[in-house]
């Protein structure tokens, strides 16, 4: 038991890997949030008329609306006209290629061990890296483009593709939404845009990488991934924050539209920095991610290991319109000292034929909270509607709490929808058994975790299941006694 | 919280008027006006909009009056078989001429006993209804078994309802049980009514150490009652409480029943049924709080939707801190029958201790098919084979019912219903 504490004590007082910062010259928006703060970020990213009055509209509508309170979660007031809303690095040109990006930034990712340099040079993923507000560098742009698939900042897209970004840009995820999300709307600064034309399958795992570097800024960054019909990609986000004694603010929106047997694959890896062990700063994480199965046999699946943020608000949700289309989620999520977390996702079967599939594993320790906040909608046409949703946790110490909210609503009675949720520890037979076939406690706790986790982080691509399995590992060996 | 009743002339039941009781009645007006009517926009009542309803329905908010019913009235309305005792009660108020004398059980109306602490299980502060029924009960029964009294037979609530022209019926019954008791309440509710009418009743138990107490409720009242119902219990050290809920039919029904695990060593069941046709609207909310360690709770709540009908549930399970090595499990499943019938369901749990067993399960579907063929290839009509397997399926709920003339009761009008209608 003692031995256990142990460890358990040096893993929690394990620095978070990702705390530094640098110093780099920014480009800030004045503080505070007004209908002028908006105008100067739009200007500053010489953007078309359309898009400011798109803004301002999602201003006002957010002016109207009030912070939402039903999540089980507590943090004291954020106070949104303290914020800075937009900071960039000073770039004297905009790079054409990854040689003329400022080598500072490229160290600052090469640090994250993301070598954009590398990535040039060896066959894998594309990477469209965002630091604070903008995108500082997307790699493997020449490849893509010959297939027709763009990749490339939102800001980007916003100039050369400007009637892809009209046509989809809040399709999915509404400006009127929720409060987080119409704040995004009226402030964002990048985010990623990805069009896969009909019929390409891309050639490569696609990937954000999203990276808080400045104080006192909230990050609002925009994701929006179109797959034309019969188009397949899959899609990694990663994000990383420096260590800072105050809270900070991430609310980002991620709209996918799959159109008919096309095929989505979102995966994120979450480590935001969680704050300190005393649950001093850490990041808020308030985010809208949403996808749409527009056509027949369109299929989106989210896959999610969440391990960072001192608050987690956040439910990647599909909305099954096509007929025999499928949505999937499959979540770890991590909470250890004063983390919370309330997150799950939303499934709405309005098309005939529409499967889902919910696999959630909750972990708490510590004095955290993880809780499980879910939907499963089938609306009245949607014929033969299948849900299959599971929601274990796991607690690792008396200080924690796991929670589960399932929501089910069925309006059509050929539906099949069966949920179930268990709440446990790791028992100690199983460690007793491990035990003796000579495995010490730590190895077979690291063991049944991962066995646990094993569902979930079976779907994530390989590069990033290596990283899931090492933070697991950070946050989680020993901690059980 | 709203601090508005936002339902103004729903307000009129907050004057109608009781006996006695002046401080916790006051205590329930002041819980009743924090929270005001539910609406739609209340997490608790997102689903069942009792509130718009009784609005629509209900002309006259003035609390009904007793009426007369005769001993054969009583007689007619027993179960067939049935050996027990009965408590009658017209419009909620209590017959004592009609009821009988229970050997060994001290039974008195609730303005005789005025030091009773109604709203000290069934806390004003947890739900409007129970609040406004504390500030405003007619009256009510107190019910106490003694210590290590056994007793064999059930004992009969049973309610006759006729409101005139809409109006409110508000009881509240009183069951205190002593260390060692053992008893079995069954309520049941005969509507000779043939306008809408509310229905507001709570229900306070409170059990002694080692004590077994079961209740048993039939809601079959028909379409035109609009019903809100609380039920707490706390449980203490050895005890056990377990409920039993038929609801067969009503306008709107809202179900809240409570167990509070105070006592180690301790089980809570929570059993029931909703079997529904026409438009009718059941909600139950089910709420087991474990503050102790070592005790198990149990649920199985199943459901049968047919034509408009809605069923909700809402089953939370509270694991504290302190309550190491609890297993609490719950089950909810349900089979729409029809295009237009629907369920809302919401398992919760929450849980604040790592050393326990908890589960739920829940599920939506209809009839197993290769069950049904199953039978059909043995010569059963398919529309009795339907109503075997739902009966099957009902069956599961029904055999918790220990009484067996109740149970027999039941049991026939669930195989009506089944074999008739679907």
């Amino acid at each position: 038991m003692s031995k256990d504490n142990q460890i358990l004590e040096e893993l929690t007082s394990k620095e978070y890997e990702h705390g530094w910062s640098v110093n780099y010259e920014a480009d800030e928006a004045p503080v505070g949030l007004t209908e002028e703060t908006i105008r100067w970020i739009s200007a500053k990213k010489e953007e078309p008329q359309w898009l400011l009055d798109w803004r301002l509209k999602a201003f006002k509508t957010w002016q109207a609306m009030s912070e939402p309170k039903w999540a089980n979660v507590h943090y004291p007031k954020i106070d949104l006209q303290s914020l800075k809303y937009y900071s960039a690095p000073k770039l004297a040109n905009k790079p054409k290629n990854l040689d003329e990006v400022d080598p500072e930034l490229l160290d600052i990712y090469k640090r994250l061990g993301i070598n954009l340099n590398e990535q040039k040079r060896l066959q894998g993923i594309a990477v469209d890296a965002v630091l604070d507000s903008v995108s500082v560098a997307t790699t493997f742009k020449g490849t893509l483009s010959k297939l027709g698939i763009v990749f490339c900042s939102f800001s980007e897209a916003v100039k050369e593709h400007p009637e892809l970004v009209k046509k989809y840009l809040g399709s999915v995820v509404p400006m009127t939404d929720n409060y987080y999300a119409a704040l995004n709307a009226a402030v964002f600064s990048d985010g990623s845009f990805c069009y896969i034309p009909k019929g390409v399958r891309c050639p490569m795992e696609l990937s954000t990488y999203f990276r808080i570097n400045a104080a006192n800024t909230g990050q609002f960054e925009r994701t929006l991934i179109v797959a034309e019909d019969e188009s397949y990609v899959s899609y990694l986000e990663g994000c990383t924050a420096p260590q800072r004694d105050e809270n900070q603010l991430h609310a980002a929106v991620v709209e996918i539209y799959a159109g008919a047997h096309a095929e989505v694959k979102y995966s994120t890896v979450q480590n935001w920095f969680p704050g300190s062990k005393e649950g001093v700063g850490g990041i808020y994480n308030f985010v809208t991610k949403r996808g749409i199965c527009a056509g027949d046999f369109s299929k989106i699946s989210w896959t999610q290991v969440e391990t960072g943020s001192a608050v987690t608000w956040k439910y990647p949700s599909c909305i099954l319109k096509g007929d025999n289309s499928i949505g999937e989620f499959y979540s770890v999520a991590v909470t250890n000292n004063y983390q919370q977390a309330d997150t799950g996702t939303k499934m709405i079967h309005i098309g005939k034929n529409t499967k889902s599939r919910i696999v959630s594993k909750g972990i708490s320790a510590g004095k955290s909270q993880n809780s499980y906040r879910g939907q499963v909608q089938v609306m009245k046409r949607a014929t033969n509607a299948r849900n299959f949703s599971q929601c274990d946790s796991l607690l690792m110490g008396d200080r924690c709490g796991a929670h589960t909210f399932p929501y089910i609503d069925i309006n059509n009675p050929t539906a099949k929808v069966e949920h179930e949720a268990t709440t446990s520890k790791i028992g100690e037979d199983q460690l007793f058994y491990c035990n003796q076939r000579g495995i010490a406690t730590e190895d077979a706790v690291a063991l049944i975790v991962n066995g646990y986790a094993k569902e979930v982080l079976n779907q994530l691509p390989m590069e990033f299941a290596v990283e899931a399995q090492k933070l697991l590992a950070l946050t989680l060996e020993g901690s059980v006694g | 919280m709203s601090t508005l009743i936002k339902h103004e002339i729903l307000g009129e039941m907050l004057n109608s008027t009781g006996k006695g009781f002046e401080q916790a009645r006051a205590e329930g007006k002041e819980a009743f006006e924090s929270q005001g009517f539910p609406t739609n926009k209340s997490e608790e009542y997102k689903f069942t909009a009792i509130s718009k309803k009784l609005e629509q329905s209900i002309q006259n908010f003035g609390a009904a009056e007793s009426f007369e019913v005769t001993a054969e009235d009583v007689k007619n309305n027993l179960f067939e078989g049935f050996t027990g005792d009965v408590l009658v009660f017209t419009n909620g108020h209590f017959q004592s001429s009609l009821s009988s004398e229970i050997a060994g059980i001290e039974v008195a109306l609730l303005s005789e006993k005025s030091d009773t602490p109604v709203g000290s299980i069934a806390k004003p502060a947890k739900d409007p209804f129970c609040a406004l029924n504390q500030a405003v009960f007619t009256d009510g029964i107190f019910i106490s078994v003694p210590k290590k009294a056994v007793v064999e037979k059930p004992i009969l609530l049973l309610n006759f309802n006729k409101a005139v022209n809409g109006q409110v019926i508000q009881p509240r019954v009183w069951i205190e049980a002593g260390d060692f008791a053992e008893v079995t309440f069954i309520n049941h509710t005969v509507n000779l009514s043939d306008v809408t009418y509310f229905s507001n009743k709570v229900v306070e138990v409170k059990g002694g150490v080692n004590s077994q107490i079961r209740f048993y409720k039939l809601q079959n009242e028909g379409k035109n009652v609009i019903e809100a119902n609380n039920t707490e219990t706390d449980i203490h050290k050895d005890g056990r409480f377990t409920s039993v809920t038929i609801s067969l039919s009503g306008e709107l029904v809202r179900n809240n029943l409570s167990l509070n695990i105070i006592g180690s060593n301790s089980e809570g069941n929570m059993y029931g049924l909703y079997l529904l046709n026409s438009k009718s609207h059941v909600d139950n909310h089910t709420n087991v709080d474990h503050t102790v360690p070592h005790a198990e709770s149990n649920e199985l709540y199943k459901g049968i939707l047919a034509d408009q009908s809605r069923g909700v549930f809402n089953g939370k399970i509270f694991v504290r801190q302190d309550a190491q090595k609890t297993n609490a499990f719950q089950q909810n499943n349900n089979i729409l029958l029809s295009e237009d019938a629907v369920v809302n369901t919401k398992p919760q749990l929450e849980i604040w201790a790592d050393d326990v067993k908890c589960s739920h399960g829940c599920t939506t579907g209809q009839m197993d098919e290769e069950a049904l063929f199953y039978l059909q290839a043995r010569g059963i009509a398919k529309d009795q084979a339907k109503g075997l397997l739902l009966y099957a399926f009902a069956g599961e709920v029904l055999e918790h019912i220990r009484d067996e003339s109740f149970r027999e009761y039941c049991t026939n009008l669930v195989q009506d219903r089944l074999g008739s209608k679907f």
